[in-house]
């Protein structure tokens, strides 16, 4: 698996235990009525905590968060950010 | 200056209530006393501040032109006595809320606004424990504060219209709009809200539905933007069963007394969201 890869598997796999479902790479997880805005923050907490990263500033919008894909690109940013 | 500048905020008790008006004020600005009788407990509402600041700031809550206030945490309420509102959010018992009103509303000045805050308990019955009643008000901030645009103000029979027009001065300067109700158990909100979660619990306990069900149908035929069941667990279920006593105590409605299933609930230590499980499960993420 490519790295990418590797972080979709791993957010996915957490919103399957979550939520009980799951998900389409670009299915929108808020619109769906599954999970309330309040689910956000669970998000936020485990991103930061499962891949070393900081989220904070202007990439604290809940549209970065909607999807496994927008996710796994938020978490890949961060991280190369990261490394530099 | 500017409102934010003007005012700053003393909050009693690092509870899930005293987190979240902290978080509240720091977001829009404003400097914030935090005060707890436990270090320990400080150290983590420290934490969870930063936590929800990212949650406000996610659901667009928050001013984005606006520096965030200061937040200082102490075991000293001496340290907030230039506060320009006192807001008490400690557990909700008569004798624990009266023991810190009585305590602080004597350190700061004659009209700063000394605000119970309260699900239900009468603004009355804690005025005698105060330095001065009439600077003496109560709010019922919803959870969690910085998302709920509404605050409940109360007027007790002693509070001065002084009082009333500051406390809504710094509920602008925080964002909220607000209105003022008359001082009786459980006030608007409680007192129609409380028994009817208690109801929704007995039917759960009863087998007629399970909590996703009772919860789906309030979304789905009523319109509630979240059911009774995920709503008690965002109150606290330890707070709930509290207040419905404190309801029950007062009006002698038999609608009041605390759902087994909630009693049971809580002497597992199961209080919902803040402690990762309640009628439902939150990951083991408190929050």
């Amino acid at each position: 698996m490519t790295t990418t890869e590797v972080i979709a598997d791993r957010i996915a796999q957490f919103l399957k235990e979550r939520t009980r479902i799951s998900w389409e790479p670009d299915a929108d997880i808020f619109d769906s009525g599954v999970v309330s805005s309040l689910f956000a923050t669970e998000l936020v907490v485990f991103l930061e905590e499962a891949f070393d990263i900081e989220i904070g500033g202007r990439d604290l919008r809940l549209d970065n968060f909607r999807t496994v894909t927008l996710m796994t690109g938020l978490v890949q940013r961060l991280r190369e950010a990261g490394d530099e | 200056m500017s409102e934010q500048e003007t005012h700053s905020l003393m909050i009693l008790g690092a509870g899930v209530m005293g987190v979240g008006i902290a978080t509240l004020g720091i977001g829009f600005g404003l400097r914030v006393t935090l005060v707890d009788v436990d270090d320990g407990k400080l150290a983590d509402a420290r934490r969870r501040v930063r936590q929800e600041l990212k949650l406000a700031q996610l659901m667009g809550a928050l001013p984005e032109d606006r520096a965030r206030g200061e937040l200082v945490t102490t075991v000293s309420p001496e340290d907030g006595a230039e506060a320009t509102a006192v807001i008490e959010a400690v557990t909700e018992l008569a004798e624990v809320k009266t023991a810190a009103l009585a305590r602080v509303s004597a350190l700061v000045k004659p009209g700063t606004p000394v605000v119970t805050n309260t699900s239900s308990i009468p603004v009355d019955e804690l005025a005698d424990a105060v330095a001065r009643p009439e600077d003496f008000i109560g709010t019922h901030f919803m959870n969690p504060p910085y998302l709920i645009p509404m605050v409940e103000v109360i007027r007790g029979r002693r509070t001065a219209a002084t009082a009333e027009e500051r406390l809504t001065a710094v509920l602008a300067a925080l964002g909220r709009k607000s209105l003022v109700v008359a001082d009786n158990p459980g006030f608007v909100t409680s007192r129609v809200l409380h028994p009817m979660i208690n109801d929704a619990i007995r039917v759960v306990r009863e087998g007629t539905a399970p909590a996703e069900t009772v919860d789906a149908l309030f979304e789905g035929c009523l319109g509630h933007r979240t059911g009774p069941l995920r709503t008690a667990d965002l109150i606290g279920l330890d707070n709930l069963a509290d207040s419905l006593r404190v309801l029950h105590q007062r009006t002698g409605d038999a609608g009041c007394e605390p759902d087994q299933l909630l009693l049971e609930k809580v002497q597992a230590g199961d209080f919902g969201r803040k402690t990762g499980r309640g009628f439902y499960e939150y990951g083991g993420i408190s929050s």
